[in-house]
C-alpha cells in the first residue's frame, strides 16, 4: 500500500490520461472537451503533487521510486508549467487541424514520463520514464502529418534520440557492470566504498559507464557537442510542440542529471566535473555565437536553450549543494521564462500563418502592447539583465561555479551572455522600434491573455522576490 | 527604524511611473510633472535633515531580502550619494518640464519611463548591498534602452543597441569581481567589502573588472565611442539624462568601490589612470573642436570633463605618498563637484540644442547663425551655459575644475600644465560654437524665422542657471555636506590592506 501511495499523482494521472485518450474517440474533432479534461486532469495531479510537498523523503518499490522534497517541488513546477504549455497550446492545435485529442494525449503521457524521471531512484525506472517521455515528444513533433519538415524533424529526433538512449543503456549496464546494482543508493554505497572493496578494474568500468550516461543526458538536455537536434527539431515541429520540448523537459533532464550523477555517481564528481565544465564551455559559447545568426526566432530559441544549458551546467559543475539548489533554480526559471517567449509567438500564429522569422515579431509593440511586454520580459530574464529573474538565476550559478574554483568558466559565461545580449535586444528592438509590416490585429483568446501577463508578471515578480523558488531549491539539496 | 525617506524616493518615481504607462496618454504629463515635483520634495530633507559631521552612512534602511544567498534590501547616504540623489530628483523636474509639448508620440511611455529610470538612479546612488547596487546599476539600462530606440533620431537603433551592450559587457566583469568577494568575505554588504583584506593579485583583478564596468559608464578614453552616438540619438532629455546622471554612475562607482575595496591596486594602477584621463582632457578637447553637429559636441566635450573627475580621483595616489592628506581631498571633492556641476551644465547644454531642433530640426552647427537676433533671450541663456561649460569663474564648472587643477600642482607641474589645457580647449570648442551658431548675422531664412524661447523653455533653462550660479559662487553648499566623509574616505584609502 505504500508503495503506492507514494506514487499516487502518476497512477492518477496515467489514468485519467487513459480515460482522456477513450473520451476522444467520441468528441468532435472541432470540441474542446479533451482540451478541458486535460486541464482538469492536470490540476488535480498538481494538487496532489503540491500535498506530497514538505513531506519526509519516502522510498518505494524496493527503492526505485523516491518522493523527497526534490522530487515534490520539480513536480509541481513541471506540472505548472504543462498546464501553461495546455493553455497556449489550444488554439494553435485548433486552428491547425492536428488531431487535437492525440495532442493532449500525448501531452499527458510525457508529463507522467517526467514525473517518473524526477521520482526515479533506480536505473531501470529512470529509463522507463525517459522513454515514456520521448515516445510521446516523437509523436508529437510528428503530429503535423502532412508537413514535411515536420516529418524530417521528428524523423532527425527519433534517430538520434534512440542513439542516445542506446547510449545511455549502454552506460546503465557498465555501472552495473561494475557495481552489480541498478538501484541509485546502492550504487552510491558501493562506489563509496561501503560493502565490497572496489577494485581499480571495478572504479574504471564504472567511470567507462559513466561517459556514456553523461552522452546520454547531454542528448536529453541539448549541451554541445550533443546539440545537433535541437535546432532542426525546434525549427520543423508544429510550435506547440517546440514549446513543450524547450520548456517541462528541461526540468526532467535536470532532474535525471539530478539522480543520477549526484544521486548514484557522486564519488566520481572529479570524473564528471570535468566532462560537464567542457560541456558547459562550449555550450555557453556555441549556443551564444550561433544564435545570433538565426533570422528564424524557433531556431534562434534553440540555440538560446543550449546555450542555457551550458549555464544550468555551470551551478552543477561545481559539485555542492549550493551549485545543485542553484542549476535547480536555473531550470525552473528557464522553463518559465521560454513558457512565455513561446507563448507569445503561438499567440501571434493564427490560421494559415506561422510566425517564425525575426521579422514576424515588427511592430508588435504598436499591435499589441501587452504581448510585445511579455515578450520582452522574457528576453530581458533570458539576457539575464536584472530585476528579471534570469539575473538571478545567472548570479545563484555563477556563484556556485566561482565558489568551486571555475572562476575562468564563470568569467566565460559572463562574455557569452553579453553576446547572447544582442540577440535579445533584437527582438525587443523588432517590436518596440520597427514598424509592423503585418498589421493584422493580434488579439489572442482571453484566459490566454490573462495567461500571459501572469507569466510575464512572474518573470518580474520572481527577480524581485526570488526568495519563493529559491527557499525550495535549497531545502531540495539541504 | 524612522521613516524610510530613500525607499520613498526610490519606488514613488518607479511606482508612479508604471501608473502613468497604465493610464495612457491622457494624464501622463500632469501624474509626470506632480511625480516628479513630489520626489523631489522627498528627497529634500536628505539634505536638510543630513548630519554633516559624521561619514557614517545616514538615513540607513536594512531588510533582510534573500537571505539563502545573504543579500539584504540596504540603503544609506553619505556625503559623496546624498548630493547625487539631490542632483537626479532636480534634473526630473527639469525633464519632465522640457518633454511637455514636444513629445507627441506615445508621451505616457515616454515619462513613465524617465520617471522608473530616475527611481532606478537613485537606487544606484542609495544602495549599500553589492548585489542591490547591481540590480540597480543594471535595470537603468532598460529604460534608456527604450528611450533612445523609441524616440532616438535616425540612428537610433545601432545607437541604442551599442549602448547597451558596452555597458551590458562592462558590468559583467563587476558581477564577477562582487561574487568572488562574497566567496572571500561570506557578505554582499559594501561596508563589509571595503574592510575585506586581499592580497595584491586579488585587489589587481578586481580593480580591472571595476575598472571595466566604471571606464565604460563614465566613459573614460578609449571605451567612450558609445557616448556620441548614444547622445546624437537619444531624445533631447534622454541625452540629459545620459550626461548628467547615468555617466555619474561611473564616477560614483570609482568613489563607492574601486578606490575603498582595492586602494592598493588603485595606488599600483594610478599611473595609467591619470594617464588616460589626460588624454581624454586633451585629446577629447581637441576631437571636440573638429565637430560639426552640436550635439556630438557636447558629448565630447562631457566626456573630457569626465577625463577631469577621475583625474581627481586618481591624483589622490600621488598625494598620499607625499603625505599631503589635504591635497587628497582636495582633488576628490574637486571630481565630485565637477560631477554635480557637470550634471546641471551638460543637461543645460542638451537642452538648449534641443531647444533649437525643437524649431528647425537640425543639430548641425552649419544650419544655425545669428541665432542671437531671433532668439534674444535663449542666446542669453546659451552664451551662460557655454561659458559655464568651458569653466568661467563664478559658475559651477570653474570651482570643480580649479580644485582638481589645484591638486595637480600639488604632484606634479606636468599633469597640471595637460589639465589645464582644458580650460583654453574648453573655451575653443564651446564657444566657436557659440560664435558660430549664436552670433554674427542671420545665416538662413529658418533661423530668422525663429521664435524666442517660450516661458515654459525659460524656466526650464532658468532653473538649471540658478543651481550653475549657487555652486559657481557658494560651492560650499555641495562641499559642506562632503567634508566628513571624504576625510573618512582619504583615510582609508591611505592605510594599505596587506
Amino acid at each position: 500500500m505504500d508503495n503506492l501511495q507514494i506514487a499516487t499523482p502518476e497512477i492518477f494521472l496515467l489514468a485519467a490520461t487513459c480515460a482522456v485518450l477513450v473520451v476522444g474517440l467520441f468528441t468532435k474533432a472541432t470540441s474542446n472537451t479533451v482540451y478541458w479534461l486535460s486541464q482538469l486532469t492536470l490540476v488535480i495531479t498538481l494538487m496532489m503533487s503540491i500535498s506530497q510537498l514538505g513531506s519526509d523523503t519516502m522510498t518505494g518499490f524496493s527503492g526505485a521510486y523516491t518522493v523527497d522534497s526534490l522530487s515534490a517541488s520539480l513536480k509541481t513546477w513541471l506540472l505548472v508549467v504543462a498546464i501553461g504549455i495546455f493553455l497556449y497550446s489550444r488554439d494553435y492545435v485548433g486552428a491547425r487541424k492536428i488531431q487535437r485529442s492525440e495532442y493532449f494525449v500525448l501531452g499527458l503521457f510525457a508529463v507522467s514520463g517526467m514525473m517518473i524521471m524526477v521520482s526515479a531512484t533506480h536505473m531501470l525506472t529512470v529509463y522507463l520514464g525517459l522513454e515514456l517521455l520521448a515516445l510521446s515528444q516523437y509523436a508529437m513533433v510528428a503530429l503535423h502529418r502532412d508537413n514535411g519538415r515536420a516529418a524530417e524533424a521528428a524523423m532527425k529526433y527519433f534517430v538520434l534520440g534512440a542513439l542516445a538512449s542506446g547510449m545511455l543503456l549502454y552506460g546503465m549496464s557498465m555501472i552495473y557492470g561494475a557495481s552489480g546494482s541498478l538501484d541509485l543508493n546502492v550504487i552510491s554505497d558501493i562506489l563509496a566504498g561501503n560493502g565490497d572493496v572496489m577494485s581499480t578494474e571495478r572504479t574504471i568500468g564504472a567511470r567507462f559507464g559513466l561517459t556514456f550516461l553523461i552522452v546520454g543526458i547531454a542528448f536529453k538536455l541539448g549541451a554541445v557537442p550533443f546539440h545537433m537536434w535541437v535546432p532542426d527539431v525546434y525549427e520543423g515541429a508544429p510550435t506547440s510542440v517546440t514549446m513543450f520540448i524547450s520548456t517541462a523537459p528541461k526540468i526532467a533532464a535536470f532532474a535525471m542529471l539530478i539522480r543520477l550523477l549526484v544521486g548514484g555517481l557522486e564519488t566520481l564528481n572529479a570524473d564528471w566535473q570535468q566532462m560537464l565544465a567542457i560541456m558547459a564551455a562550449l555550450s555557453v559559447v556555441v549556443g551564444n555565437l550561433i544564435a545570433i545568426a538565426q533570422t528564424n526566432i524557433k531556431r534562434m530559441l534553440a540555440y538560446s536553450t543550449i546555450s542555457h544549458v551550458g549555464f544550468l551546467l555551470l551551478g552543477i559543475v561545481g559539485a555542492t549543494n549550493d551549485g545543485y539548489s542553484a542549476a535547480m533554480f536555473y531550470a525552473i526559471t528557464y522553463a518559465f521564462t521560454t513558457l512565455a517567449a513561446f507563448g507569445v509567438l503561438l499567440a501571434i500564429s493564427r490560421e494559415g500563418f506561422e510566425a517564425e522569422e525575426l521579422s514576424d515579431l515588427a511592430g508588435l509593440g504598436k499591435r499589441n502592447t501587452l504581448l510585445a511586454t511579455v515578450m520582452m520580459l522574457a528576453m530581458i530574464s533570458l539576457a539575464g539583465v536584472p530585476p528579471a529573474v534570469g539575473f538571478y538565476a545567472k548570479l545563484s550559478v555563477l556563484q556556485a561555479a566561482v565558489n568551486a574554483g571555475f572562476t575562468w568558466l564563470a568569467i566565460l559565461a559572463v562574455i557569452m551572455s553579453v553576446i547572447g545580449a544582442f540577440y535579445y535586444l533584437r527582438i525587443i528592438k523588432l517590436m518596440f522600434f520597427d514598424d509592423p509590416v503585418d498589421t493584422t490585429d493580434v488579439r489572442p483568446a482571453g484566459d490566454v491573455t490573462a495567461g500571459l501577463a501572469v507569466n510575464g508578471f512572474a518573470v518580474i515578480a520572481l527577480g524581485i522576490a526570488p526568495g519563493f523558488i529559491m527557499g525550495a531549491c535549497i531545502a531540495a539539496f539541504a | 527604524m524612522s521613516f524610510p525617506i530613500l525607499s520613498l524616493t526610490i519606488w514613488l518615481p518607479i511606482l508612479a511611473g508604471f501608473l502613468i504607462i497604465a493610464l495612457g496618454d491622457g494624464p501622463a504629463r500632469k501624474l509626470a510633472a506632480a511625480t516628479s515635483i513630489l520626489t523631489l520634495l522627498v528627497s529634500l530633507p536628505l539634505y536638510f535633515g543630513f548630519d554633516p559631521t559624521t561619514a557614517a552612512m545616514q538615513f540607513t534602511e536594512s531588510v533582510a531580502w534573500l537571505p539563502g544567498f545573504n543579500i539584504n534590501y540596504d540603503l544609506g547616504v553619505d556625503g559623496i550619494s546624498m548630493p547625487l540623489i539631490i542632483l537626479t530628483t532636480i534634473i526630473n523636474v527639469i525633464v519632465v518640464i522640457s518633454a511637455w509639448e514636444v513629445i507627441k508620440d506615445r508621451p505616457a511611455m515616454y515619462l513613465g519611463s524617465f520617471s522608473i529610470m530616475t527611481g532606478l538612479m537613485i537606487g544606484v546612488f542609495s544602495a549599500l548591498d553589492a548585489i542591490l547596487f547591481y540590480i540597480f546599476f543594471e535595470a537603468t539600462l532598460i529604460p534608456m534602452f527604450l528611450i533612445i530606440g523609441i524616440w532616438g533620431g535616425p540612428r537610433r537603433v545601432y545607437a541604442t543597441v551599442k549602448f547597451f551592450l558596452y555597458t551590458f559587457l562592462g558590468s559583467v566583469f563587476m558581477l564577477i569581481a562582487l561574487i568572488y568577494m562574497y566567496k572571500q568575505g561570506g557578505s554582499f554588504s559594501i561596508l563589509s567589502m571595503h574592510e575585506l583584506a586581499l592580497n595584491k593579485d586579488q585587489q589587481f583583478w578586481i580593480f580591472l573588472a571595476f575598472l571595466a564596468a566604471f571606464a565604460v559608464k563614465i566613459p573614460m578614453w578609449p571605451v567612450h565611442t558609445w557616448l556620441p552616438d548614444a547622445h546624437v540619438e537619444a531624445p533631447t532629455a534622454g541625452s540629459a539624462v545620459l550626461a548628467a546622471i547615468m555617466l555619474k554612475m561611473g564616477g560614483y562607482g570609482f568613489l563607492r568601490f574601486s578606490l575603498p575595496v582595492t586602494p592598493d591596486a588603485s595606488s599600483f594602477m594610478d599611473t595609467f589612470m591619470i594617464a588616460i584621463s589626460l588624454i581624454a582632457v586633451v585629446y577629447i578637447g581637441f576631437v571636440a573642436l573638429a565637430q560639426r553637429d552640436m550635439k556630438k559636441l557636447i558629448a565630447y566635450s562631457s566626456i573630457s570633463h569626465m577625463g577631469f573627475v577621475t583625474l581627481g580621483i586618481f591624483i589622490a595616489f600621488r598625494l598620499i605618498a607625499k603625505g599631503d592628506d589635504a591635497g587628497v581631498a582636495l582633488g576628490l571633492e574637486g571630481a565630485i563637484v565637477q560631477m554635480i556641476s557637470h550634471g546641471f551644465i551638460s543637461a543645460a547644454m542638451f537642452l538648449c540644442v534641443g531647444v533649437m531642433y525643437d524649431r528647425i530640426h537640425s543639430r548641425e552647427i552649419a544650419d544655425y547663425g545669428g541665432v542671437i537676433n531671433t532668439m534674444p533671450i535663449f542666446a542669453a541663456f546659451m552664451v551662460f551655459f557655454a561659458m559655464a561649460n568651458a569653466g568661467l569663474p563664478g559658475t559651477s564648472g570653474f570651482v570643480g575644475e580649479f580644485m582638481v587643477i589645484l591638486a595637480s600642482f600639488k604632484t606634479n607641474f606636468w599633469i597640471a600644465f595637460l589639465a589645464a589645457s582644458t580650460l583654453i580647449l574648453g573655451a575653443a570648442y564651446t564657444l566657436w560654437m557659440v560664435k558660430r551658431v549664436i552670433m554674427g548675422p542671420i545665416g538662413n531664412d529658418k533661423v530668422a524665422a525663429l521664435t524666442d524661447i517660450n516661458p515654459r523653455e525659460f524656466w526650464m533653462l532658468a532653473i538649471l542657471a540658478i543651481f550653475v550660479l549657487l555652486i559657481g559662487v557658494w560651492p560650499n553648499v555641495i562641499g559642506s555636506v562632503m567634508h566628513a566623509s571624504i576625510e573618512n574616505l582619504v583615510q582609508h584609502i591611505s592605510t594599505p590592506k596587506y
